[in-house]
């Protein structure tokens, strides 16, 4: 795939993916301004990026390790203070097992 | 207004305070009746804690009178971006979606602060999740500019720089992942420092974009802003992206180093789309530093036209990653009106989620999904490593940049609707992030309309005191930090 080929941005895939209800209201106003952005994006593929190494971070750190030892965390209470449902200590969800 | 106690810098706070002319309870009362007078106008708060806050000052106050007063903060009101934790109180980040949630504990920065004795007062307005430029996006209505009430603040962190300018807090912090705090301060006649990405921990952070987010502080003088960046800096081993630097007395080594330095102007920086006005205050400003003899040299950043398309492919789909956790299942908004399990997730989200966040989701899921990857995100990866290659070059012949802060002065609330005109306000400031540099903006000016005007200066990675230093001379041969805006 070339930048440079039309973008073709299937927004309902795209919100299924990202877990995300949308109305045919937003579905129509999203697709075209982000045909604008995506459009805009294309000029990125003019660029030679031959040989040249991505960057995830500015400055790369890797295997940061963190001392083995037990340190105090949420007390249940706490962890579940934001729960927005619970019972027995635990959060209440729909059945998903039928 | 200037004698008020609300305007006066930490520094001369702290002399205050030290004397025992002030006490806390007395500058935190101060802040907050001035809090409660302009704030239905200028907006800039989510939410505080009056009583918290008196209780804070007062055990300060006990601290000091024991002989335990813990630094220049003890006993200062600062004020805090709504998308860091503190624990026991709202944290929203401007989102119906987290509209209830309160924070289990304390982001390190929150917990620095209270140790060096903070009084920490308020929740600060900002886009939704830190996405935009204007503090539009906020779910519970826009800031607007204390310097003209039809005017945005700039953004993300819009409250942060309008309730500093306003007197409602002594300074504040903020967070910057493409200008979020240099923007805003420019755009309020603040001083804004974003950090060299890993300086600042960004445990208790709500996560943007996390390998451009860094938080850093607002302040009224560059002093302040060594003060609080000071506070805040560190190595974390909560946060396994924060580097293992040393922090200095950037407050000595802001007034120790005096130049002169060799600085580069970016011709990029300076093209279409530069108010006149702006161009001509750091126009000025380059002078001055020429006349303190200062070597000035054009320098060339070739990438910079890739940055923001750079940008907002990385910065979308690590918020399309970072924000897949609001699912309505352990915390946050819930549908009501969900069938099953899975169908929390896309009601709950579509309920939460404002436009803006639900734009950058849908993008940032569209670039990293399959058979598009290659073509956006790791092509982008690549271009950043190229933009950052860019500023190094520029590093070996100079020791820092001089650009626009924002290309415009505060514009007008609703001005700006289209999402890409939005997008290009931070051309100036998201290499920066892209190349985890470290910058500050510094007022230059007013328009002659009144409007403040900032001049961004980016350093080398982790020399965030010469920084303050090059800021400091400027600052100290100007006095545009002794305006302030008067509200009507």
């Amino acid at each position: 795939m070339t930048m440079s080929s039309a973008p073709d941005l299937n927004i309902d895939h795209v919100a299924k993916l990202a877990r995300l209800a949308l109305t045919a209201e937003e579905k129509a106003r999203f697709s075209q301004q982000l045909g604008d952005v995506l459009h805009h994006i294309e000029q990125l593929g003019k660029v030679d990026v031959t040989g040249v190494e991505p960057t995830a971070h500015a400055f790369p750190i890797t295997n940061v390790w963190a001392d083995d030892i037990a340190r105090p965390g949420l007390t249940v209470e706490t962890a579940l203070r934001n729960a927005p449902a619970q019972r027995d200590n635990m959060i209440v969800v729909p059945k998903v097992v039928e | 207004m200037a004698d008020e106690l609300f305007f006066k810098p930490i520094a001369e706070l702290g002399a205050l305070l030290e004397t025992k002319a002030v006490s806390s309870v007395e500058l935190t009362r101060a802040v907050i009746a001035r809090t409660k007078a302009v704030d239905g106008r200028v907006r800039a708060f989510n939410s505080y804690d009056e009583a918290d806050a008196i209780a804070q000052a007062a055990a300060s106050d006990v601290r000091r009178a024991a002989g335990q007063a813990r630094g220049p903060l003890e006993g200062i009101p600062i004020g805090l971006k709504d998308v860091i934790s503190v624990a026991g109180q709202p944290l929203t980040a401007s989102s119906k979606m987290l509209a209830n949630f309160v924070s289990p504990y304390d982001a390190t920065v929150t917990a620095k602060l209270k140790g060096a004795g903070a009084v920490i007062w308020g929740r600060l307005n900002c886009d939704e999740f830190a996405m935009g430029s204007s503090t539009e996006n906020s779910a519970f209505g826009p800031t607007v500019n204390p310097w003209d009430l039809t005017r945005v603040p700039g953004g993300s962190s819009g409250g942060s720089s309008a309730a500093l300018a306003a007197g409602e807090a002594i300074a504040t912090l903020g967070s910057d992942t493409g200008g979020s705090i240099r923007q805003p301060a420019a755009l309020c006649g603040v001083v804004g420092l974003k950090p060299t990405y890993g300086l600042v921990s960004r445990y208790g952070l709500i996560a943007f974009a996390s390998s451009l987010d860094q938080i850093g502080p607002f302040a009224r003088t560059v002093e302040d802003a060594a003060i609080m960046l000071e506070a805040i800096a560190g190595h974390d081993p909560l946060d396994s992206t924060s580097f293992k630097a040393d922090v200095p007395d950037y407050r000595a080594e802001a007034k120790r180093h005096q130049g002169p330095w060799r600085l580069g102007i970016p011709k990029e920086y300076f093209g279409a789309g530069l108010d006149p006005e702006v161009n001509a205050a750091v126009e000025r400003a380059i002078a001055f530093y020429r006349a303190q003899g200062c070597e000035i040299k054009e320098v060339s950043l070739p990438h910079t036209q890739y940055c923001l398309d750079t940008y907002y492919i990385i910065a979308t789909a690590e918020a399309s990653s970072n924000l897949a956790r609001y699912d309505g299942i352990r915390y946050g908004h819930r549908s009501k009106e969900a069938k099953d399990a899975v169908d929390i997730y896309f009601k709950s989200r579509a309920e939460g989620f404002g436009p803006e966040v639900k734009r950058r989701i849908i993008l940032g899921t569209y670039v990293l999904s399959s058979g598009y990857y290659d073509a956006f995100y790791l092509r982008a990866q690549k271009v950043r490593t190229l933009i950052r290659q860019d500023f190094l070059n520029a590093y070996r012949e100079v020791d820092a940049l001089l650009t626009p802060t924002s290309p415009v002065p505060a514009f007008k609330l609703g001005e700006k609707s289209d999402p890409l005109a939005l997008y290009l306000c931070d051309i100036y400031t998201i290499g920066v992030n892209l190349a985890g540099l470290p910058a500050l903006s510094v007022p230059c000016g007013f328009t002659a309309g009144g409007l403040p005007i900032g001049l961004q200066l980016i350093g080398q990675p982790f020399a965030e005191a010469n920084l303050l230093a090059m800021a400091r001379v400027y600052e100290q041969a100007h006095d545009w930090r002794l305006k302030h805006p008067v509200l009507p």
